[in-house]
């Protein structure tokens, strides 16, 4: 199987085979699985490496002198270099393995805010953070006595980027930001949002769930601090994530957790700790999850991220381009360019009414707040109904979608 | 249309949703409910007076929410108004019942509220049937005054 990087000759019906699951049909009709920003579905290449760990090579990493030991742990440190050619980082040492975009960003908020942030600084975030980049500085800044600070964002869905000078003043320490906004789809300009901050002294932390396993990016390139992602949303296990820091960040970073792994030597009085990434792993790490990781990255370069993202971005805007036509409904998000989903609310339903109704139909969509609630509030919504897409979705899947969305119109008004 | 939508969204539902009856605000409530589900961000204010022995004079709602939350607000208020406190409480338990155990025959005394019993084949929507009858309860136990309630505990 050879394919391209150009959308249109990449075979993505032959892809869709890939994926065992997206072969069975729900409350007696086909599947359509438009919840993928949630998670996306595991391809068998991926869900085989699992298993071949499990049956041949599992064993702890970093400590056994023993032939399993020695393959787990070539594996898995295999699997970090993985991460870090994808992301583009300098060194594998750079990457920290975590269950995924929330510890990581929970591990700066505790290791870096803890010794960084005094009283009075400021961490800016944007009005469109999920609350897993919400909360920790919200937290931090408790415990600190700093502030939280928020940039704005457009009625287009844009963030206020007027504002963004007027916010960025010296007193901010660390800007955390999303790449792409998992309610409304916006793709954020990552690479303008860093320079900006460093121009101010501050760090960058951006939040790559939404974009790690849809577009291809490069950490130096974006020029960001920290990057925080999930491997679930790209074709990997649950409960294996990342997080990229800077060396000279990371190495001036205390632990955040104590334990086995990733110390140097303990006495009753006092430990030494080990130089990162290992600092930040206490325990045994998800072995399996790292190497399930790998081979996710794997697959998803063998198709190439540029022509996941040139068709992603055709079933969103094919998909925002219908909903137009539905009556009595509003699209949040930019019209032109747009991450890989859809969110909208209707006037005839409410949005857990239509997703319990979707569901019907083997339609699986998410309504709620999206753990997006100030933004729900920007837009005086309480949620929003979402389409989330991946590259084994189709037009076709898209069509059905409208008609049930039809037939949802038609029986709830 | 699958029979369990039609069930589940039946007609006199989708009504109570779309007109929903003692919707407004209440001047002079003895006690005030602020009920929210934040699964869904969905909320509702129930305002409640009661008679000289206990009972429930009056009973009002406001707030938003899906279909099923409004639906069942808007009927138990129909059902309770004039009740005592103690068949108030125990047509809590009934409609609890009605919603979540899949093989009770349904009260005679649930009368109009027995449209609700598709309910019960979506464990997920059972939250959102539930909030304004976690209100009323909690209005009774609280007497006066105001409180909030939520469908996730604190």
């Amino acid at each position: 199987m050879v394919h391209k990087a150009v959308a249109s000759q990449v075979d993505w019906s032959v892809l869709r085979e890939d994926f065992p699951i997206l072969r069975q049909q729900v409350r007696g009709h086909e599947l359509i699985y438009f919840d993928n920003a949630a998670t996306s579905q595991k391809p068998r290449a991926v869900i085989e490496v699992l298993r071949n760990f499990y049956e041949h090579d599992n064993a702890n990493v970093h400590r056994g002198l023993h032939t399993l030991s020695g393959r787990a742990t070539e594996a898995y440190e295999q699997a970090r270099q993985r991460v870090a050619e994808y992301i583009g980082a300098a060194s594998p040492d750079e990457v920290i393995f975590t269950r995924g975009t929330t510890e990581s960003i929970n591990l700066v908020a505790q290791a870096w805010g803890e010794k960084f942030v005094r009283e009075g600084d400021v961490i800016l975030l944007t009005v469109m953070e999920h609350h897993s980049n919400l909360v920790p500085w919200q937290l931090l800044a408790e415990r600190k006595g700093a502030r939280v600070r928020f940039l704005p964002v457009c009625d287009d869905g844009t963030l206020d980027l007027d504002q963004l000078s007027s916010l960025l003043t010296p007193e901010v320490k660390l800007f955390a930001f999303t790449h792409i906004s998992n309610s409304l789809g916006t793709i954020n300009p990552v690479a303008e949002l860093c320079a900006k901050a460093r121009a101010v002294g501050a760090l960058t932390l951006v939040d790559a769930a939404q974009s790690v396993g849809h577009m291809p990016f490069d950490v130096h390139e974006l020029g960001c601090d920290f990057l925080a992602f999930s491997g679930h949303k790209m074709c990997a296990p649950t409960g294996i994530g990342g997080l990229y820091g800077r060396t000279e960040l990371l190495d001036s970073m205390p632990p955040w957790q104590g334990g086995g792994e990733m110390i140097v030597s303990v006495t009753l009085e006092k430990s030494t700790f080990k130089k990162p990434p290992h600092r930040f792993e206490a325990g045994t790490p998800n072995i399996a999850g790292a190497i399930g990781l790998a081979a996710a990255i794997d697959y998803i370069e063998s198709i190439g991220r540029p022509a996941i993202f040139e068709h992603d971005s055709q079933l969103a805007l094919y998909a925002a381009d219908r909903l137009s036509e539905l009556p009595g409904t509003r699209l949040l998000g930019p019209k032109e360019e747009r991450g890989a989903l859809v969110g909208f609310v209707m006037d005839a339903a409410h949005p857990h009414d239509l997703t319990t109704f979707a569901d019907q139909y083997g339609l699986a969509l998410r309504g709620g707040h999206h753990c997006n609630q100030p933004l729900m509030r920007r837009f005086g919504v309480s949620g929003t109904t979402r389409a989330s897409f991946y590259f084994y979705n189709t037009m076709e899947e898209i069509d059905r979608m409208m008609e049930i969305l039809h037939a949802a119109v038609r029986f709830f008004s | 249309m699958s029979p369990e939508i039609e069930e589940l969204y039946q007609e006199v539902i989708l009504d109570h949703s779309r007109r929903p009856r003692n919707f407004g605000e209440m001047a002079d409530a003895a006690v005030l409910v602020h009920g929210d589900n934040p699964a869904c961000g969905d909320e509702i204010h129930l305002a409640v007076r009661f008679d000289a022995n206990g009972g429930l004079e009056d009973i009002k709602f406001s707030g938003r929410g899906c279909a099923i939350s409004q639906a069942s607000a808007s009927l138990m208020t129909m059902k309770l108004k004039g009740k005592s406190r103690a068949e108030v409480m125990e047509m809590v338990r009934a409609f609890h019942d009605l919603v979540t155990v899949d093989t009770s025959e349904a009260p005679k005394t649930l009368g109009d509220l027995r449209v609700m019993q598709g309910v019960r084949k979506f464990p997920q929507r059972v939250k959102c049937a539930m909030l304004a009858w976690r209100a009323v309860q909690q209005a009774f136990e609280q007497g006066s005054g105001e409180a909030t309630i939520s469908t996730e505990p604190a």
